[in-house]
């Protein structure tokens, strides 16, 4: 073997070697900072090991962020996974308004989500907004989209979903448009109906590539910024400060950087752990899926 | 098979390993330079004391400064005229212009992060209490002290006091403006006064309000009325109402000072949170009251700009707000309702108070920067007569931070065809300065403030509200 053909594997790795670098060196040294009383106004800190940690788990307003960001990853993942695959059904069904819809379909995924929030906000504003002029016919031109705590969330999480729903449908379609043709043909034949056939074979062969999607947009959700801080910059008073703008408001804009870096790696713990669930309940279900074909 | 589904769970449970750290990496990265401590001036001197000999504008020839600026009307005026500070002194300005948005915290991650990106840059009096004690401020004293630096004709005594005392501070919480460093100059402002639809106003037979009350049964009686004389979906007050400290400094400090109210109290060095005072709780209510009955729509999301452009757009009947916010409506051509905005002091407080709070555009100097002779030259030309002068009466830089300039008859010229400006602005002139408390804390405390106030707007009730946010406030600032 010569030493070119030898070096190939190692310097193959050397990309991949950086980037890990690159991303465990700013993670370890905010882990490192959150060990210190670190904040503009004590540019030289004290150690105060975990008390950083000790302070974000006694505040209100961790919990009441934390139940914020999970209602909000719930709801997302959750109705852009029934929207998705509904959608990806439908779409299935080979047709000329089936093909023209699934080019449309990718259009929110081009923009931005900041953009999408804004836009979106221009659109639910109650005097000048489109949604409202729209619905007045229907005696509901006066809907104040985010001046409530419930609207605020219910509208943050129509955002998303107006932006995400795509990505569930195209990973939903394309697992669709993956599954084999034998058991259906065979469950034609047995005279199995639509329903019978969506619950019994396709929703289990889909399932491994629904979960894909609900995991990449269950962790996206769980530190998602951009929408709600565009949309609502996280009131009215608390009610849609999510973990990710409370680290930001501590770590940028009120400047206590230590305080600020413990809130994002408790967020990383929680979507570290929540995606270690859910891998693992994928990998059960393909097994599962792959015993069944 | 299994091997395949093994390879795909090693893969995702990766791919989860990878998105959830890149979720931290940004703030992370933010911050991870250094413990970012000041060493500059650790002797306890000053770069002014190197400057001697005689003063002279072509000094530093040759030198390069780099600005970082405020996408602003008082910006472009600066920006038109930089040629003439270059044929002046030999000086390049270089410079980058964010949207304020983004401004602030661009700002602020360059100056933490302990680099001299920059030499010059805008900011308010509030970011002296944030980027002061760190230490990333030039004191720019013993420049304006040093003749050698400092030309006689910049005649420190032409501005107006309140405002270079707004950028004076001894870096302690709580200890008065006016007093220790001087770590910005006053560049542009604004005070916060009332504007209104004169249309409007005659046809429903109105006039601008002398108390709080009034105002309040003001702003209410427009929305109800003005529908129907033909301003269809107009509303009485705009005024802020974002999760935002902006949304306190405004109209409702303004109006909470006038009230004799304060944000906290200083008892030896100590800061007590004053917003859940009886006082302070009762006008609170009745601020969101007003909101509530003759506020605009989606008033939580209400950023100046939204106020601003209803006044224009014959949204609202008034404005109470910055000057300058009614001033870019009312110009010949800005907006529907230009030619019919008038500007008043606003509502005076029970005693007759007409304290004002206000927004002071200024101009600061990083600590850290390695051309400190060119920026003073650079800072003394902007906050200078001759600049600002011509900013003022062929730019937008209205709110003249000097005297000379605000008796200057072309600017009264000016500023005369809009009813009530001038008469407005000499009236609450001497009478607008910093309202709040200077303490580091001051973002943490009012975007909490702002969010107190959403929620008495959402209903809940005021004292409980403002009960929880004192005492939240108790802890971290101080």
């Amino acid at each position: 073997m010569s030493r070119r053909t030898a070096l190939r594997p190692y310097l193959l790795v050397v990309p991949a070697l950086l980037l890990t670098c690159g991303i465990l060196y700013p993670f370890g040294l905010g882990l490192y900072y959150t060990l210190f009383d670190f904040s503009a106004s004590k540019p030289r800190p004290d150690m105060v090991g975990l008390h950083n940690y000790a302070t974000v788990f006694t505040e209100d307003a961790f919990w009441n962020s934390a139940w914020v960001t999970v209602l909000y990853a719930v709801g997302a993942a959750g109705v852009e996974t029934v929207l998705g695959v509904s959608v990806a059904l439908l779409l299935h069904r080979s047709s000329l308004l089936g093909r023209v819809l699934e080019k449309i379909l990718i259009l929110p995924l081009m923009i931005a989500p900041v953009i999408a929030a804004i836009m979106w906000k221009l659109m639910l504003q109650p005097s000048v907004g489109v949604v409202n002029h729209l619905l007045k016919p229907f005696g509901l031109g006066g809907v104040q989209w985010t001046d409530t705590p419930t609207g605020a969330l219910l509208s943050s999480i129509a955002v998303d979903v107006w932006v995400y729903t795509p990505f569930v449908a195209i990973l939903a379609l394309a697992g669709l448009r993956s599954l084999p043709a034998s058991p259906f043909e065979a469950a034609a034949v047995d005279g199995a109906g639509r329903w019978y056939t969506f619950r019994r074979l396709t929703l289990p062969m889909l399932w491994p590539y629904v979960l894909v999607a609900v995991i990449f947009r269950f962790m996206d959700s769980l530190k998602v910024f951009d929408i709600i801080y565009a949309l609502t910059e996280g009131g009215p008073g608390d009610s849609t400060v999510v973990l990710q703008i409370r680290a930001y408001l501590e770590a940028i804009r009120f400047q206590r950087y230590s305080f600020g870096i413990s809130y994002t790696i408790v967020l990383w713990a929680v979507v570290y752990l929540a995606a270690m669930v859910l891998v693992r309940y994928l990998g059960r279900i393909q097994r599962k899926a792959a015993e069944a074909r | 098979m299994d091997r395949h589904v093994h390879d795909r769970r090693r893969f995702l449970t990766l791919a989860g390993s990878l998105a959830a750290a890149t979720a931290t990496a940004p703030l992370l990265s933010a911050c991870g330079t250094g413990f970012g401590g000041n060493d500059a001036d650790k002797d306890g001197g000053s770069a002014a004391d190197d400057v001697t000999g005689s003063f002279g504008w072509k000094r530093e020839k040759g030198k390069t400064v780099k600005a970082l600026l405020n996408k602003h009307p008082y910006t472009d005026a600066l920006i038109a005229d930089l040629k003439s500070f270059t044929e002046k002194t030999g000086i390049e300005v270089q410079y980058d212009v964010f949207p304020e948005d983004n401004y602030f915290d661009k700002l602020t991650v360059d100056l933490s992060s302990g680099r001299a990106s920059y030499d010059v840059f805008m900011l308010g009096a509030y970011m002296v209490w944030q980027y002061g004690p760190p230490g990333w401020l030039e004191d720019l004293g013993p420049w304006m002290r040093n003749s050698a630096a400092t030309g006689a004709e910049w005649d420190q005594a032409d501005f107006f006091p309140n405002l270079l005392r707004a950028d004076q501070w001894s870096l302690k919480a709580g200890a008065p403006l006016g007093q220790g460093g001087q770590y910005a100059l006053p560049w542009g402002w604004e005070t916060n006064v009332v504007a209104y639809n004169t249309e409007v106003f005659r046809k429903l037979g109105l006039k601008p309000a002398d108390s709080f009350d009034e105002l309040r049964e003001l702003a209410g009686a427009i929305k109800k009325r003005a529908p129907g004389a033909g301003y269809d979906g107009m509303y009485g007050i705009a005024v802020r109402g974002s999760r935002s400290w902006a949304t306190i400094h405004p109209g409702f400090m303004t109006m909470y000072a006038r009230n004799g109210l304060r944000d906290f109290t200083v008892t030896d060095g100590k800061l007590t949170p004053a917003m859940n005072t009886p006082e302070a709780v009762a006008f609170t209510e009745d601020w969101a009251q007003m909101v509530k009955q003759g506020g605009p729509p989606s008033w939580t999301s209400y950023s100046w700009y939204q106020c601003s452009s209803d006044l224009g757009a014959k949204k609202a009947g008034m404005l109470f707000d910055a000057d300058t916010a009614a001033y870019f409506q009312a110009v010949k051509g800005a907006s529907p309702a230009s030619g019919k905005i008038a500007f008043h002091p606003g509502p005076k407080g029970p005693d007759g108070s007409l304290a004002t709070n206000m927004w002071i555009w200024s101009l600061g100097m990083n600590a850290r920067s390695r051309r400190k002779s060119a920026s003073w030259l650079f800072l003394q030309w902007a906050t200078g007569k001759e600049h600002l002068r011509r900013a003022a009466l062929t730019g937008d830089h209205i709110d003249p931070v000097r005297r000379s300039i605000s008796q200057d008859a072309a600017y009264k010229d000016k500023m005369g065809h809009l009813p009530g400006f001038i008469e407005t602005f000499e009236t609450v002139v001497d009478q607008t300065k910093i309202q709040f408390t200077p303490q580091a804390q001051f973002f943490d405390a009012t975007t909490s403030w702002a969010a107190a106030l959403q929620e008495i707007y959402g209903g809940a009730g005021a004292r409980s509200v403002l009960d929880k946010l004192a005492d939240g406030l108790k802890s971290r600032v101080g």
